[in-house]
């Protein structure tokens, strides 16, 4: 009874799984079985994670590369999706772009790094012009493809009530394909995480968790801060997905409704 | 726009539209293809009009590209001696680690797929770890092996097997109730119905989670090289930056881009192979 | 050879638990073709996939050869209804009839052999080549037989085998199983809600209440052999039997709101 119970609780048999590690961890640590300047113990990693939680220096620089994480967004929420709505409504427009896009997609963001740290001496113009290279292509094909999934019926009913090509876009194509361009933002979002991150790292600069990982590396316990670092940024990347996913449920429960019941 | 290799100027213009047969085939590429050149003369008389060191304009970094890479003996497809230390490194470690954070992908995958109970204890760990940025590993991991291929792999299948495992996950997980009660009642082995229905048919989903693997693959690959690493493509990118010569950094950028896109055609065309039965059984039912 | 003794299941439990089997009692004899008709929904299914071991039931056994069924038993195979999911899009036709064989610890000329032979049986002996998909509906219920002929089951169970299939299809189908049956001493137990079906195939109708399904007729047909669309259907003996059976699956509906 009681061991069913256990074993059906999602949340339960979770934590369970995460404290087996960390305890598996702390016992490898105790036992000499890993070297501590190699991986050092379970319980001074997570004192170092607790610490950094209410660390002044290291909340600043978690500021900063939120800054440009929220920055970067938003720009590529400001511009990409008006683009991806033109070209989604433009066919001919979309397939004269589509070849560019195709070429331009493939070229792996974080390789624009060096050439931005030569255009941007500001190192959060930088970031921002990175994230929004790299965001900006999830959230173009997924308004594209979301305004190609728009119902027609929707779109020729409100056509038949007399209303104009504008007032159909703003009516039925644009909150018809809002989930679409959720999904892209939310992919973007991790995305941009990752090059702010990696242009911190890159560029050097004196903010960023990047910077803070880098500073930490030339002190002696380094390395427990920059475990403890990586857990954050681990954990900030939980947190801004699952907003992400809590938004889209709360803003678009018709949607998932509808696919629930076709698919 | 960044497509235009010096080796193939005119490999924009006909090859993505596959084999185009006579004139009607040209006309469409054409007419799909016509903002390519378009683009490519604006970005010309652009860089040109502005004359800023930053942006070269394509001839000059498609001549600084010939120079860099281009300028090695017929027999050796006419690759210089820097082309040749710097590209197969990276590809092997682009495909190394793409290969590796593959199988153990998959293998994973398939275990939390078919075992709910073990799936419940993991899930915690699996969304953690796939939400960490994998370049955080890179100041972790240069201590702890120093600089080399040890550090670049773990980096690579770090970053790269999230999508494969939750791809597999889901296709091991969702095989069709009426296929594993087929093969109960005729009585299949444990290994069949692994090796014939449930990784066959989690196959698509597989491949999806490929496809994105091998993008980020190429991510990780460059900044693995870009920070740790004495060779590579991602290396030159990086001491092109620090000899401050923007046209052999963009044209490591227009290199990187081409591998990418290239990558991209290939692995459509072998999953196009593999799945055929996937696509014609959609399309019937 | 089959024998079912006080059959029951439960779906679920507390107050949205719903029965769909109300004690089911059942022998079936070797060499047997039994139909089982009943309402949609009346947990013919149910009774299927407890035979076939896919099940467990909440009570009672079913007993295959003189061994209760725990799992899927070995001499026993499954025509599904849903063709199209339950022969496996990524194999031929020959591997999707030959795998099941290497359980039978068959060579792989020898499993070749058996699915040529199960194939020209059904009339496909062309199509060992082709997927699935690329065969029509009717050609993909004939593969399915085929792979459960070739697996020489000593009981073959047929779930709405001919559900998915035009009529003219259907017809060809329910001649296909009367002709193969011959050949392999098999027993079958085919499920289905036609009435007409179950009369022009069965050796017996066995007909089953709405839920919780309980027997409440079985029929022995005695038409004189062999069978043909045209002039079994018009058989007085077929129209008697055919009206019986249809008024014991009607007479047992309580509320006439069902019976649309």
């Amino acid at each position: 009874m009681t061991r069913q119970a256990v074993l059906g609780n999602r949340v339960l048999c979770g934590a369970l799984g995460v404290a087996g590690l960390l305890l598996v961890m702390e016992a490898a640590g105790r036992a000499e079985l890993v070297d501590p300047t190699v991986l050092p113990l379970t319980s001074t990693i997570l004192t170092r994670v607790a610490e950094l939680a209410v660390d002044e220096e290291f909340l600043v620089n978690v500021g900063a590369t939120m800054t440009a994480w929220g920055l970067g967004l938003l720009l590529t929420v400001a511009v990409t999706v008006p683009l991806g709505l033109l070209l989604g409504s433009l066919p001919r427009l979309e397939t004269a772009v589509r070849p560019l896009i195709e070429f331009l997609r493939p070229i792996p963001s974080v390789a624009l790094i060096p050439l931005a740290i030569l255009i941007f001496p500001d190192r959060l113009d930088l970031k921002i012009a990175v994230i929004f290279y790299a965001s900006c292509w999830p959230v173009l094909i997924n308004t594209m493809y979301g305004l190609q999934d728009v119902d027609p019926v929707a779109k020729e009913t409100l056509r038949s009530f007399g209303f104009g090509p504008l007032a159909v876009l703003w009516r039925v194509s644009l909150p018809s394909t809002a989930p679409f361009i959720a999904t892209g933002v939310r992919l973007a979002g991790g995305i941009a995480l990752i090059l702010a991150i990696s242009a911190e790292l890159l560029a050097g600069g004196s903010d960023g968790i990047g910077a803070y990982v880098i500073k930490a590396g030339s002190s002696p316990d380094g390395l427990e801060f920059i475990i403890a670092a990586t857990m954050w940024a681990g954990i900030l990347g939980v947190v801004t997905n699952s907003l992400f996913i809590g938004a889209e449920r709360r803003l678009f429960r018709w949607h998932t409704a509808r696919a629930g019941v076709t698919g | 726009m960044k497509h235009s290799a010096p080796a193939s100027p005119k490999s924009s213009g006909t090859s993505p539209g596959g084999s185009p047969s006579g004139l009607r085939g040209v006309a469409r590429a054409v007419s799909r293809l016509w903002l390519v050149p378009v683009a490519l003369v604006l970005w010309e008389i652009g860089t040109r009009a502005a004359d800023t060191p930053y942006f070269p304009s394509p001839t000059t970094i498609a001549v600084k590209m010939r120079e860099m890479w281009l300028n090695g003996p017929a027999s050796r497809l006419w690759l210089s001696d820097l082309a040749l230390e710097n590209f197969p490194p990276s590809l092997a470690r682009l495909f190394a680690g793409w290969a590796l954070a593959g199988v153990a992908g998959i293998v994973l995958g398939v275990m939390l797929g078919r075992s709910v109970l073990l799936a419940r204890f993991v899930d915690p760990l699996v969304h953690f770890g796939r939400a960490i940025p994998p370049p955080m590993l890179l100041p972790l991991l240069i201590p702890l092996m120093s600089i080399g291929t040890q550090m670049q792999l773990t980096t690579i299948v770090f970053g790269v097997i999230w999508p494969v495992l939750l791809n597999t996950v889901d296709g091991a997980r969702y095989v069709d109730r009426q296929h594993m009660e087929t093969a109960r009642v005729f009585g299949l082995s444990w290994g069949q119905r692994l090796w014939r229905v449930i990784l066959p048919s989690s196959t698509p989903k597989i491949f999806a989670g490929l496809r994105l693997s091998l993008s980020l693959a190429l991510i990780l690959m460059v900044i693995s090289e870009l920070v740790g690493s004495t060779n590579g493509i991602g290396f030159q990118l990086r001491a092109a930056e620090r000899a401050f010569d923007p046209p052999a950094l963009w044209g490591a950028i227009v290199v990187l881009g081409l591998l990418g896109y290239v990558l991209n055609l290939a692995f459509f065309a072998i999953e196009r192979r593999v799945l055929s039965w996937h696509r014609a059984a959609k399309q019937t039912t | 050879m089959l024998e079912i003794s006080n059959l029951t299941h439960t779906y679920g439990s507390g107050p949205s638990a719903h029965n769909a089997l109300g004690g089911i009692d059942l022998n079936v004899s070797e060499g047997e073709l039994v139909c089982i008709v009943g309402p949609s929904g009346c947990g013919k299914s149910t009774l299927l996939r407890s035979i076939a071991g896919l099940l467990r039931p909440t009570g009672g056994q079913v007993v295959l050869n003189g061994a209760p069924v725990a799992q899927t038993p070995d001499d026993l195979a499954v025509v599904f209804q849903d063709y199209s999911r339950s022969l496996f899009p990524w194999m031929s036709v020959a591997d999707n009839i030959s795998l099941p064989l290497r359980r039978k610890g068959e060579g792989r000329k020898q499993r070749a052999r058996s699915a040529m032979e199960a194939l020209e049986q059904v009339g496909l002996a062309g199509a060992a080549d082709k997927y699935p998909w690329e065969l029509s509906g009717g050609m993909q219920q004939r593969v399915s037989i085929a792979r459960a002929l070739a697996y020489r089951p000593a009981l073959m169970l047929m779930d709405e085998p001919f559900g998915s299939v035009d009529a003219q299809t259907r017809e060809d189908l329910e001649d296909l199983t009367l002709r193969v049956r011959g050949h392999h001493n098999m027993t079958i137990l085919l499920i289905t809600h036609d009435i007409d079906e179950s009369v022009y195939v069965g050796d017996r109708v066995v007909v089953l209440s709405k839920a919780p399904a309980r027997i409440v007729g079985d029929l022995r047909v005695d038409l004189p052999g062999p069978r043909d669309q045209i002039n079994t259907r018009e058989h007085p003996d077929f129209v008697r039997l055919r009206a019986e059976v249809g008024r014991l699956v009607r007479g047992m509906r309580t509320s006439p709101a069902s019976a649309s």
